[in-house]
């Protein structure tokens, strides 16, 4: 399969309101997919379809080759998403937070703690939090959490990333650091990323989508 | 999306009135001289009006999607309506009273079909969770709603006459019979469940949610009823609302066919309702393109 | 699961300070029971089991929703779900965490009772089991029950109305072993009571487990 991602007709709805109606795209594997649009476009809904955290009301999405209905564990192996929910323990270390679930998730690797750790020092080192790694999450900033929340995905290895908003709250040394990592990812997974920022991920985006009250402009 | 499927309501009320014929119907002819029983056994003739009046039911009961079934519903509760009169009377006037009990005792002849009939209610509830959760099909999760509201209100009911028959005999309200006990528990599962649904809005977690506590409180049933019983011969030995001798089975046996038409009708009419509710959350189709996202 | 259930037993013991204070309200709730009695020495020690395993009971509605809430504040349930995890992990990590906090209250619980109601036990080895496997009894359902009522508004309330029904038979099972250790059982019948309670548990910690994962998919 040429297509990392294969969606058609997608849509889903919040009450009464459609958040997406009818999307199709279609995202060749290795490449940097860019979806752009206004707040409440539908942005964040298409991504966490893709991710399998909600369910399409109507139409199909392929994923990694697998239906995100049918298949969800299979889609879960394969992808991993930065969403807005940081999905992250406040009471717990961002080393404790790395090493509960995405820890478990790389191949071949047993997930005891003392295997995980250089692993997971290497990652944080990478996201720049080092130096706070053993403070409770709940001492982190914005941009401290997002760095984690990076860290995060970057632990499960996916072959397909789905990034909301990943410039959000950063800094620009963040914003350095976003780029970086997805053009190291480039060519070796899929990227999907939906952001404000149309200048900056424009120019290496290979496909754009825009979005428009849910629909694909 | 309801498809509307015509069936015929002609095999359920052939099973049904199989079932009243063995169930009742011989025996009332039997009572005026006449032999109506076509050679069949009393045994069989009872385990006849059983399994024709079970199944005659959830034939009913799974045809609520029909166009007629609304006539088919209403006929069924007015036919349990005169059912249960007859039986009632039956059972007030014409049936001798009971040896150790006395007048009180007649009580049973609407205490023992009312439990029959929720027991039912709430095993179609449970087999509707089970089927809702393997095909994710909307009707069944209408059948749980309305099968849960009906045994609820059965269950309620009985706790009531439980206690109307506790008093005169016993003097208490409630004596921690294991059977009424495990009713009045099942009556505050069930009503939680109720709750449940009241408070989730999203439609299919709704129906999930409801349908995974279903069998989990299903399931707690024969468990509540073993322990409560374990429980309470410890203490005194109370002897709990017999069901009555056999001679005396007639208008049993018709209260238990007008509970069994009206509760049939009863789920059939909510569940139909509790069907139109939820197509009504459902969104409505999309929008064509350039019209308001916001669905009229 | 392991990695999970480390996460849970890491979670709890951070937040150790709401144990504590778990534990003074059942406490309390003994406290109260007492007054509801009045100060006979005789009554209270034959209602002390009776009064320990409700007080656990209460007290297990507010354990058992603070062991969501974590899961809530950011999501981090959903994290876990997108992780190629089984969701059955999750609950048995949940559900044992919280047995495991379940039982250290009902052990703390204990000498309140002995000393309120004058309620020493005869049989010390069997009111361990009980309380073991009470609130294993209690824990199974309650998680279920919790992760559903995390996600609502109502929460505080409907959690114990979806959870008080199911457990009577945990609940008689428990007070009356309990019950038989304290006060003496002269025909062996805590056994029995123990099997009973060995069955609930057996039922209900794979039936939850099977049902877990709808109750969480989205």
């Amino acid at each position: 399969m040429e297509f990392a991602v294969d969606v058609r007709g997608v849509s889903r709805r919040y009450g009464r309101r459609w958040a997406l109606a009818d999307v199709s795209l279609r995202v060749p594997a290795g490449s940097v997919a860019m979806i752009t649009g206004a707040n409440g476009s539908g942005k964040s809904t298409l991504l966490r379809i893709l991710a399998t955290a909600i369910r399409p009301d109507l139409g199909t999405a392929l994923v990694g080759g697998f239906d995100v209905t049918k298949e969800r564990e299979d889609v879960r192996r394969v992808t991993a998403l930065l969403s807005h929910y940081s999905y992250l323990y406040e009471a717990l270390s961002a080393r404790e937070n790395l090493n509960v679930g995405p820890a478990l998730s790389r191949p071949g690797i047993d997930a005891g703690p003392a295997e995980s750790r250089p692993y997971i020092s290497l990652l944080l080192e990478r996201v720049g939090l080092s130096a706070r790694a053993d403070d409770p999450v709940a001492t982190y900033s914005a941009g401290m959490r997002k760095r984690l929340s990076f860290a995060r995905v970057l632990a499960q290895n996916a072959s397909i990333v789905l990034l909301d908003e990943p410039y959000g709250q950063l800094d620009p040394e963040g914003f350095r650091l976003v780029d970086e990592v997805v053009e190291e990812l480039r060519g070796k997974a899929t990227i999907i990323m939906a952001t404000h920022q149309v200048e900056r991920v424009g120019k290496f985006a290979d496909v754009r989508v825009e979005l428009e009250q849910g629909r694909v402009r | 999306m309801i498809v509307m499927r015509e069936r015929s309501i002609v095999p359920g009320v052939v099973l049904l009135f199989l079932a009243a014929w063995f169930g009742f119907a011989v025996a009332l002819a039997k009572h005026y001289g006449l032999d109506v029983s076509l050679g069949v056994s009393t045994g069989l003739q009872a385990a006849i009006a059983a399994l024709a009046g079970i199944s005659g039911a959830i034939y009913f009961l799974l045809s609520d999607n029909l166009g007629p079934s609304l006539k088919a519903a209403q006929l069924l509760v007015v036919l349990g309506i005169c059912c249960f009169l007859l039986g009632s009377w039956y059972g007030l006037f014409v049936a001798p009273p009971e040896t150790y009990m006395g007048q009180v005792q007649r009580i049973m002849y609407v205490h023992v079909p009312t439990a029959w009939n929720a027991l039912l209610a709430i095993t179609f509830g449970f087999v509707a969770a089970v089927v809702f959760l393997f095909r994710s099909d909307w009707k069944w999760d209408a059948r749980l709603e309305a099968s849960i509201e009906v045994g609820v209100l059965l269950c309620f009911l009985l706790c009531c006459q439980g206690a109307i028959w506790a008093k005169p005999t016993w003097g208490v309200w409630w004596d921690w019979d294991p059977r009424l006990t495990t009713t009045a528990v099942l009556l505050f599962a069930f009503l939680g469940i109720l709750a449940l649904r009241r408070f989730v809005e999203d439609p299919l977690r709704r129906a999930v949610w409801s349908a995974v506590a279903t069998i989990i409180a299903y399931v707690d049933v024969p468990i509540v009823y073993f322990s409560v019983k374990w429980w309470n011969s410890l203490h005194q030995q109370q002897s709990s609302p017999q069901t009555v001798s056999s001679q005396f089975y007639l208008p049993l046996r018709m209260n238990a066919f007008g509970v069994l038409f009206i509760m049939t009708g009863f789920i059939m009419l909510r569940s139909r309702i509790a069907r139109e509710r939820v197509e009504q959350e459902l969104a409505p189709p999309l929008p064509v393109q350039g019209e308001m996202q916001e669905a009229v | 699961m392991i990695a999970m259930l480390r996460k849970e037993l890491l979670l709890q013991w951070r937040t150790r300070a709401q144990f504590m204070a778990v534990f003074v309200f059942g406490a309390a709730s003994l406290l109260l029971f007492s007054f509801a009695i009045g100060p006979n020495a005789a009554a209270l020690r034959t209602f002390s089991a009776g009064f320990l395993w409700l007080g656990l009971l209460l007290s297990s509605t507010l354990t058992l929703s603070e062991s969501f809430h974590a899961e809530m504040e950011n999501r981090a349930l959903e994290g876990l779900l997108l992780l190629p995890t089984s969701p059955r992990a999750i609950y048995y990590a949940k559900a044992i965490a919280n047995w495991l906090q379940l039982a250290a209250l009902g052990f703390a619980l204990v000498p309140v009772m002995v000393v309120l109601y004058d309620a020493g036990a005869t049989d010390v080895g069997k009111l361990m089991l009980t309380i073991l496997l009470g609130s294993a009894g209690l824990a199974a359902p309650g998680t279920l029950y919790a992760a559903m009522t995390a996600q609502l508004r109502a929460k505080q309330t409907l959690l114990p109305l979806l959870f008080f029904p199911l457990i009577v038979p945990a609940l008689l099972a428990s007070v009356k072993a309990t019950s038989l250790a304290v006060l003496g059982d002269p025909m062996e019948q805590g056994r029995s009571w123990l099997t009973l309670l060995l069955a609930f548990v057996a039922i209900y910690w794979s039936l939850c487990g099977l049902l877990f994962g709808r109750v969480v998919e989205e």
